[in-house]
This record gives C-alpha cells, sequence and structure tokens, in this order.
C-alpha cells in the first residue's frame, strides 16, 4: 500500500507552469529522490506536499487519507492545514534553524507548543516536557551532536546546522521527511556528515522524499528515482535503471552533464 | 556668578516639578505608542485593502506634519471648532491632549520600525515555523518576535531619544514641562525674572537623561548579542 499518493498536481505562479500534471507513489519506508536541472519544479513539488504551496489542481493522499483535493474546498482550509503538514516533515536548503535558541530547544520547540495544546497538559506537564526533552537528546545524539546541544546556530558549522535542522523535522514523528537539497548550501567538505545521517535514516526505513544534485547519493539511497524537467516528470523508476539505462533522451543528456562534471 | 548660586536650589526645585511633568511624558508615550506601533504595523502589512490603505495614509498625515500643529489641532480643535472641549481643563487636560498626540505620532514611526523590522526577518522562519505544525501566532510570538526586536532596537534606541528632546513640544499648548518652568524664569517665577540661564540649564536635564537611555538602551543591545 502507498504511504504517499500524488494525482494530477499541476501549479502555475502569475501564468507560468511549474508544475504540470505530477503523479506519483511512494511505498511506505521506501526513499524517492528526485532529480533534475534547477527550475525544472523540483522544490515547488515539496512545497506543494508541505502545504508552502497551494497547488491549482490534483489530489495528495496520505495513508489513503485525502490531504488536499484542489477541487474540495473544505481540504483548503487554514486550521486543518496545520494538521495536515505534520505527516510531512521538512528540511530545507538554508536550514532555517531558529537563531535565538540553542540546537536542544530548536528540536523540542514545536513539541513542545503542540503539547502545550493537549488537554491534558497542565496535569502532567512536568513528565510531557521530560519526554520531549529526552526524545530531543536522543535525536541529536543520533545525528551525532551531543556535545553540541547548548550551541546556537550561529556557533554551528552549515553541516551541523542541517543535521539539527533534520532532528528538527524528525521530533514531530512525521509520516514523510523531505528534504530540498539537504546540502546545496554547504561546504563540498561538509555535505558527507549530511548525506551520511540521510543515508543511515534511510537504512532505518524511514519514508523519504529527497531533492537532490548529488547524483552519486541519489543512486545510493533511493529505491525510487523521479527526473524531472520543465515541471514534469520525465522519467521515473528504479535507480539502476535511470541512472544506468535511462529511456529518455533528455535523462540521458541530464546525466551526461552531471557525469561530464 | 554669586547670584546663580544663590537662585540655584530654587530654580532646580522648579526644574525638577517639570522635569518630572517631562518624564511622565516621555513614559506615557513609549507605554502607548510601543503597541499602537504594533498594530499600526500589521495594519499597514495587511493583505485586507481598506485596512492597509487607511493605515498607510494615517502614517502618511502623522509622518507629513509637524508635530507640534498636531499638538495644536488635537488640543484646540474640539474645544473651540466643535464646541466639545473632551480634553477638560488645567495641567490634567493639557496633559491628556499631549499624550493623544505623543502616542499617536510615535506610534506611527515606531510602524515602520516595526515594519522593516518584521520584514526582515527571514521568510524561512515563518516557513520553517509553518512546517512544524505552529500557528501564524505560535511564529510571531516564539520565532520571529525576538529576532524583530534584535533588529530594530538601534533605529529604536535613536527614535526613543528623539522622544525625550520632542516633549518640549508640549510647551506649545502650555504643558508645564522642563523648558516651561525654566523659561518661567524669564517673566518671573519664584522671586526670580528676568533670568535666562535657567532655561540654558533645563539642557544639562535632558543631556544626563539621554545619557543614561544610551546606556541602558546599549546594554539591551549587547544582550541580544548571543544570536545572529
Amino acid at each position: 500500500m502507498s504511504i504517499l499518493e500524488v494525482e494530477h498536481i499541476c501549479k502555475s505562479f502569475n501564468r507560468t507552469e511549474v508544475l504540470k500534471d505530477i503523479s506519483f507513489s511512494l511505498e511506505k519506508g521506501q526513499a524517492l529522490s528526485v532529480i533534475g536541472s534547477s527550475g525544472s519544479g523540483k522544490t515547488t513539488l515539496l512545497r506543494c506536499l508541505n502545504f508552502l504551496e497551494t497547488p491549482d489542481q490534483g489530489v495528495i493522499r496520505v495513508n489513503e487519507e485525502v490531504l488536499f483535493d484542489a477541487d474540495d474546498p473544505s481540504t483548503r482550509q487554514e486550521a486543518a492545514i496545520r494538521k495536515k503538514r505534520l505527516h510531512f516533515g521538512l528540511v530545507f536548503q538554508s536550514f532555517n534553524l531558529f537563531p535565538q535558541y540553542t540546537a536542544l530547544q530548536n528540536v523540542m520547540l514545536a513539541r513542545e507548543l503542540l503539547a502545550s495544546e493537549q488537554p491534558d497538559y497542565k496535569a502532567r506537564k512536568k513528565e510531557i516536557l521530560e519526554e520531549i526533552h529526552v526524545q530531543a537528546e536522543t535525536l541529536l545524539r543520533q545525528m551525532g551532536l551531543e556535545n553540541r546541544r547548548d550551541n546556537y546556530p550561529h556557533q554551528l558549522s552549515g553541516g551541523q546546522c542541517q543535521r539539527v535542522a533534520i532532528a528538527r523535522a524528525l521530533a514531530l514523528q512525521p509520516d514523510i521527511l523531505c528534504f530540498d537539497e539537504p546540502t546545496s548550501a554547504l561546504d563540498p567538505e561538509l555535505t558527507g556528515e549530511v548525506l551520511r545521517v540521510i543515508k543511515e535514516l534511510a537504512d532505518e526505513n524511514t519514508t523519504m522524499v529527497i531533492v537532490t544534485h548529488e547524483m552519486a547519493f541519489a543512486r545510493d539511497v533511493a529505491d525510487h528515482v523521479i527526473f524531472m524537467d520543465d515541471g514534469n516528470i520525465v522519467e521515473q523508476g528504479d535507480p539502476m535503471q535511470v541512472f544506468e539505462q535511462p529511456k529518455e533522451e533528455r535523462t540521458r543528456q541530464f546525466l551526461q552533464r552531471y557525469t561530464q562534471g | 556668578m554669586g547670584q546663580i548660586m544663590e537662585q540655584m536650589p530654587i530654580v532646580v526645585d522648579a526644574l525638577n516639578i517639570g522635569f518630572l511633568q517631562t518624564l511622565k511624558l516621555f513614559f506615557v508615550t513609549l507605554i502607548g505608542a510601543f503597541p499602537l506601533g504594533l498594530v499600526i504595523a500589521f495594519g499597514s502589512m495587511s493583505r485586507f485593502g481598506p485596512l492597509k490603505y487607511f493605515s498607510k495614509c494615517v502614517v502618511w498625515i502623522i509622518r507629513g506634519t509637524p508635530l507640534m500643529i498636531q499638538l495644536l489641532i488635537i488640543y484646540y480643535f474640539p474645544g473651540l471648532v466643535l464646541h466639545k472641549p473632551i480634553w477638560g481643563g488645567g495641567e490634567a487636560g493639557r496633559f491628556l491632549a499631549a499624550s493623544f498626540s505623543f502616542v499617536l505620532n510615535y506610534a506611527c514611526y515606531f510602524s515602520e520600525i516595526y515594519r522593516g523590522g518584521i520584514q526582515g526577518v527571514p521568510v524561512g522562519q515563518e516557513e520553517a515555523g509553518l512546517v512544524l505544525g505552529m500557528t501564524k501566532s505560535q511564529i510571531f510570538f516564539k520565532i520571529t518576535l525576538l529576532q524583530m526586536i534584535k533588529r530594530i532596537v538601534p533605529p529604536m534606541s535613536n527614535e526613543i531619544i528623539t522622544l525625550v528632546k520632542d516633549t518640549s513640544l508640549a510647551r506649545i499648548i502650555a504643558l508645564q514641562e522642563i523648558i516651561w518652568a525654566g523659561q518661567a524664569f524669564m517673566k518671573g517665577s519664584h522671586g526670580i525674572s528676568g533670568a535666562i540661564w535657567p532655561l540654558f540649564f533645563t539642557a544639562v536635564y535632558y543631556l544626563v537623561f539621554n545619557g543614561i537611555l544610551t546606556l541602558l538602551l546599549g546594554r539591551l543591545e549587547r544582550k541580544l548579542d548571543y544570536f545572529r
């Protein structure tokens, strides 16, 4: 059964079509890599999944629940969207950590705020906060950042920031974790530590959608690859097949440019 | 010089009373203009057209005309033109009218500083909050607000120091602030007349108070240095 089903998503900005009839599905525990040149619509696709953009057409389903249907206005309500976002986590290219909070606080904040809305929060406050704290520390340890928990983002390297951002996204236990070019803002020598963490998550069968320009990584980590060009999915399939024997000429050209460096 | 030394205690007493009124107007203006400025800032950033243009129009009028004229209009217009003296008489009425004028005027300046501060926070901060399931108000209070405060402290410090000196404009509606108190010794007050030095001496009050403010605001700025 597919955990994520995307059907016929279209999105335009000022009459420029950025996504043209995008459909795909993703199985639970699988990693999907989305590749393609800049401006092909990859980032917009991720932003649609996270409700940062509203598609003009199409349907998004998670666990067979319709989260978004362009033809059903009730799925567009702001209050409802907020809860639906929690099915997805998003790791940004530029991290977007909250600068006034330490690494640990960055990871804890959203869960604390959500917990404070629970009816039993007042009665169990101490217990709940302790639980959130323990989880955040566990996540930072998993990211190899146990020594960095009390540092502020400006005291961390780009790679460390991005790992905090990954921990922050994981803290809400999303069904699907999305990465928007997670290493593009990093110095080359720092990409490895971030890619390693994502690889570990893939090995633990975290369901992920990864938009990336790291072709070797995309091939290595993904169970499924989508190649996008000009707002269309040109080709998709098994990574070995897409990377080694692309069926489409455009895929071949794109990959050639990358292998030539 | 000997005469000045003799007059000093009397003058200082009178100037202290005047300065108290200056301080009252200063603090009331801050307390009123800080929140009202935020309301106007949100108004001028609203996606609701009429509210946006109303807010922008108010800011344009207030920033486009002298505070002195605003004071005169706000104080005299209701009584002289509408025959409804809403401010009441005496020093209390003048203080009320002056406070209203100053709060409105400073709120408009503050609103522009707030707007710059809010719009200066990268949009990614809000998006990160949204993706983490936060509400708009949680995002504002838990994420944007402190980053905005950090950005606005330097321009705000400037406005606050200007405000200290601007309170002297309330003299135009005879509010008995420190300039008024100093000037009184020229015409005659407390048995002293024809003395201009008390008026000059008021500058010391402004200078010392602004010195203290500068130190405090500098400390606040350093306190927010822990993040970038």
